[in-house]
């Protein structure tokens, strides 16, 4: 393997984590919080690339310049989060926070099966490609391998932004404090005061927000079809199970990992490349239970 | 002289800032029934734990009847014959209270019968008789979660019962028990105890119980045995009286 | 031997039981020979009732799992090795019987679920089914990808195998395979049973309820669930290899972890935890999903996400559940009139 190869393998590797790192934060965040797996999460994803490309397609046509692709990315995650994460949190998993965790991990798989035919229903079975937004911001050169500004450095960048901002949010501002509260007591919380069931919808906003930002950011790298929700939301589950439940720099690092695994796997062997996420979970967990990150619980007699 | 049937040798841990075992020695012979007295907090569940290899000692051994069980894990230890009845009873809360017993007696009959109903098994008369001897028998047929603290409690010393061990570890066995029900049930317990020829080390709170129905007291202070006496001896001891039994009261 | 999933019914006395368990039993019995008559009176669903009944059996593996409070996402893994299983006995000695054929596919599910079973029963919760998960989808790119082996996306062809040393003609032998199929059903039902009511299925069970408890009964809790994962592996198995000869192909997709989630979907649908519910889960569940598509094609999927809400809201107990609450409550009336 060459420097040409290595770096290319690298950058994909970097591109792709980035991505995967969007999608899981979304989803280790409401499972940290609200301690469901939301299997609905890939299909916020697809949703919110397909959103951003219609926005996207419908502004430019306008005349608009193509750097407002990148705005409209936001809009698009925003409404995703608001249009969708709200009804779903309040009409539905409110419903069934004391039920046992399958049925809620069902409740959400439901939400998914619909979602899927709602996409097919709005926007057909066709694939869609919206790349003017990756175009907009030109190549890099380095070391000799041209690669993409919007993959090597503007997804990263966001990826890196996302993961230091909510961390930030989480420890050092009144509201993460209370949302912590709530994820490491719901009861206690609530009896000091804090509305738990905003708390609630506020959390899966956001990571469904998150989720859709991922997809919206992804669009312009690939094109847009019918189960790429699926496709993602198995590795955002991996990433997430890999990680440790709710970590987020744990989701960080296990997106690194499994991007930089999955490319270089591109290069070397590609059969097993699909492989890779997996594998990497499994063997993560051979090792550690509990996901990189996560604490062993313990029991108390 | 035999072997003692518990033997600890130095076990230390702590927890944080806490020593929980401060260098704990202890012989226990068999046939005996020893009463674990203390504060709260002073070591005699991590004690407990530690013997039934829940969580290993920083350092020391624990031994069963001469051989080292130190770094066994709890069901292996139960398998050479000690079986414990726990402060919050530990209980299979989808099944009856016959069930629980019936599936402790699984356990320890093994693969005796595949595919018979549990509800079958032979030993279903002595899990009743069991029943019968911690004044559950009436609610046999009723799932243990619907139960109150009390019968829980009982029952959980019957599951370990049923075991049919050589020592018995119990943690608070009377608390939860009605007090008009508390001494008879004792009494039952360890003329049981006597017959089946099961040792037994019990920590508990209520000194009637102790001075009734112990053969021996040991009194636990910020993880080790203080004092070690006839039960006499140790609830007319000044310091007991001041740390134990004052704070009890 | 009790229709009946949970607690509820273990709290009556014997005799109560044994008068309940015989309703059970008959309409057990009631099912399965309407089923019977099915290629008689209803030749047209006969595919359609196997290819359930098959799915019915994998469902089975993971209500067995559910017993001890666990749920694998990653069941299809064994409905997969199954079924290639079969096909490549079936490569290698076209016209093998059918027993062998299905044999073959137990025991590649058996030793699968031995070895994956080892490792995943250290797990719970989230883990456990996200663990499973990934064992499945490992299988899945493993068939998808390596071509020359697996066949890749196309799968494999099962040609028909023969019956008892017989080569049969295509009704004959679909006849055979149905009702080879309820007896399966029937018989390993009957099995499963039988194991949860068992001490072993026993002690399978309260890996749910207090694990603590079970390693103080000198009990290995990995090694009581291994025993149910390694049932549940087998059930599953045997169903994914019925359904890969009635429909003369396998697929990577037998291992898609959206199959996986279906089956739990199944499972929760007739009655999580309920032996006879996976079955009638299962019917339910392929009636309506091709009559869904036939209906309507661009929304079937939408239209099963909505039943399966209303069930988990309205009906968590599923089918079985329903029926023992509308049951329970003509009792009740029954004892109040009397």
């Amino acid at each position: 393997m060459n420097l040409t190869i290595f770096l290319l393998a690298l950058f994909d590797g970097i591109a792709y984590a980035a991505l995967v790192f969007i999608v899981a934060l979304g989803l280790t965040l409401i499972f940290g919080v609200m301690r469901i797996l939301n299997v609905a999460h890939g299909s916020l994803y697809a949703i919110g690339a397909y959103a951003t490309v219609a926005l996207t397609g419908f502004f430019l046509s306008l005349g608009l310049a193509p750097a407002l692709s990148f705005p409209l990315m936001l809009v698009a995650a925003i409404l995703v989060g608001i249009l969708l994460g709200g009804p779903i949190e309040w009409l539905l998993l409110r419903r069934i926070y004391d039920k046992p965790e399958v049925l809620q991990l069902l409740v959400t798989f439901a939400v998914f099966m619909i979602l899927e035919d709602v996409q097919r229903l709005v926007w057909g079975t066709q694939p869609y490609f919206e790349a003017r937004a990756l175009q907009a911001l030109g190549n890099v050169t380095v070391f000799g391998v041209t690669y993409t500004v919007y993959q090597l450095i503007l997804l990263p960048a966001v990826a890196l932004v996302l993961l230091l901002g909510l961390r930030f949010f989480l420890r050092r501002t009144i509201l993460g404090k209370l949302i912590t509260a709530t994820t490491e007591d719901r009861e206690a919380a609530q009896s000091i005061g804090i509305d738990a069931d905003k708390v609630f919808l506020l959390t899966f906003i956001v990571g469904a927000a998150l989720g859709g930002l991922g997809g919206a950011l992804a669009s312009p790298t690939t094109s847009i079809l019918p189960g790429m929700g699926a496709d993602m939301i198995v590795l955002s589950f991996a990433v997430v199970a890999t990680a440790g439940l709710g970590q987020i720099e744990g989701a960080a690092l296990t997106a690194l990992m499994i991007g930089l695994g999955r490319s270089f796997a591109v290069y070397v062997w590609p059969e097993v490349a699909v492989l890779v996420p997996y594998l990497i979970m499994v063997l993560v967990l051979l090792v550690r239970p509990e996901g990189l990150f996560g604490s062993p619980a313990a029991r108390k007699i | 002289m035999s072997a003692p049937l518990l033997e600890t040798r130095n076990l230390m841990i702590r927890f944080g800032g806490v020593i929980a075992a401060n260098d704990v020695s202890l012989k226990i012979e068999a046939g005996r029934n020893l009463a674990i007295i203390g504060p709260n907090g002073a070591g005699k569940t991590t004690f407990l734990n530690i013997c039934t290899g829940w969580i290993k000692p920083k350092s020391g051994q624990v031994l069963f009847e001469g051989e080292d069980i130190t770094p066994l894990p709890p069901r292996k230890i139960v398998r050479r014959g000690v079986a414990r009845a726990f402060q919050i009873p530990q209980l299979f809360t989808e099944h009856t209270a016959l069930e629980n017993l019936l599936i402790s007696a699984a356990a320890r009959e093994g693969m005796r019968h595949p595919l018979r109903d549990l509800s079958r098994v032979p030993e279903r008369a002595e899990m009743m008789h069991l029943l019968e001897m911690v004044n559950c028998a009436d609610v046999a047929h009723r799932t243990v979660d619907e139960l109150s603290e009390g019968q829980r409690k009982l029952i959980d010393i019957a599951v370990a019962l049923a075991l049919r061990p050589r020592l018995l570890l119990m943690d608070e066995p009377t608390s939860g028990v009605a007090s008009s029900q508390k001494h008879k049930i004792m009494e039952i317990l360890i003329r049981a105890l006597a017959e089946a020829r099961v040792t037994s080390v019990f920590v508990e709170h209520d000194m009637g119980i102790v001075g009734d129905y112990a053969d021996e007291v040991a009194v636990w202070n910020a993880g080790n045995v203080q004092l070690r006496g006839t039960p006499t001896e140790i609830l007319e001891h000044p310091d007991v009286i001041r740390d134990v039994i004052g704070e009890v009261a | 031997m009790s229709i009946h999933s949970d607690a509820g019914a273990m709290s009556r006395s014997p005799a109560e039981k044994e008068t309940r368990m015989t309703a059970g039993t008959w309409l057990a019995i009631a099912g399965l020979v309407l089923l019977a008559a099915v290629p008689i009176f209803a030749p047209s669903l006969q595919l359609l009732v196997n290819l359930a009944l098959a799915k019915g059996l994998a469902v089975l593996g993971v209500t067995v799992l559910l017993r001890a409070g666990q749920v694998s996402f990653g069941h299809a893994l064994y409905f997969a090795v199954a079924a290639y299983a079969g096909a490549f006995l079936l490569a290698a000695w076209p016209g093998a019987d059918l027993f062998v054929v299905l044999l073959a596919g137990a025991l590649g599910a058996a030793v699968s679920g031995l070895l994956v079973g080892l490792f995943v029963v250290r797990y719970r919760g989230i883990f456990f089914g996200m663990l499973n998960l990934a064992f499945s989808m490992i299988f899945w790119s493993i068939l998808e990808k390596f071509y020359h082996v697996t066949g890749g996306a196309d799968g494999i062809r099962l040609p028909r195998p023969s019956v008892l040393g017989m080569e049969m003609g295509r009704h004959d032998f679909e006849l055979v395979l149905f009702w080879l199929t309820l007896a399966l059903v029937g018989g390993l039902g009957w099995f499963t049973l039988r194991w949860l009511a068992s001490p072993v299925g026993q002690l399978f069970r309260t890996v749910k309820t207090n694990e603590t408890r079970l390693e103080y009964l000198g009990v290995s809790p990995r090694r009581a669930l291994l025993s149910g994962y390694l049932l549940s592996a087998v059930l599953c198995g045997v169903g994914g290899a019925i359904m890969g000869v009635a429909q003369g192909v396998v697929t990577p997709e037998y291992a898609w972890w959206i199959r996986s989630g279906e089956m739990v979907f199944i499972a929760v649908l007739g009655g999580a935890g309920s032996v006879p519910g996976a079955f009638i889960g299962a019917l339910i569940y392929e009636f309506v999903r091709v009559f869904a598509s036939a209906f309507a094609g661009d929304v079937w999927q939408m239209l099963l996400g909505g039943f399966l809400l209303v069930i988990i809201l309205f009906a968590p107990g599923g089918v079985v559940g329903l029926f023992e609450r509308v049951t329970r409550r003509g009792a009740a009336k029954g004892e109040e009139a009397a």
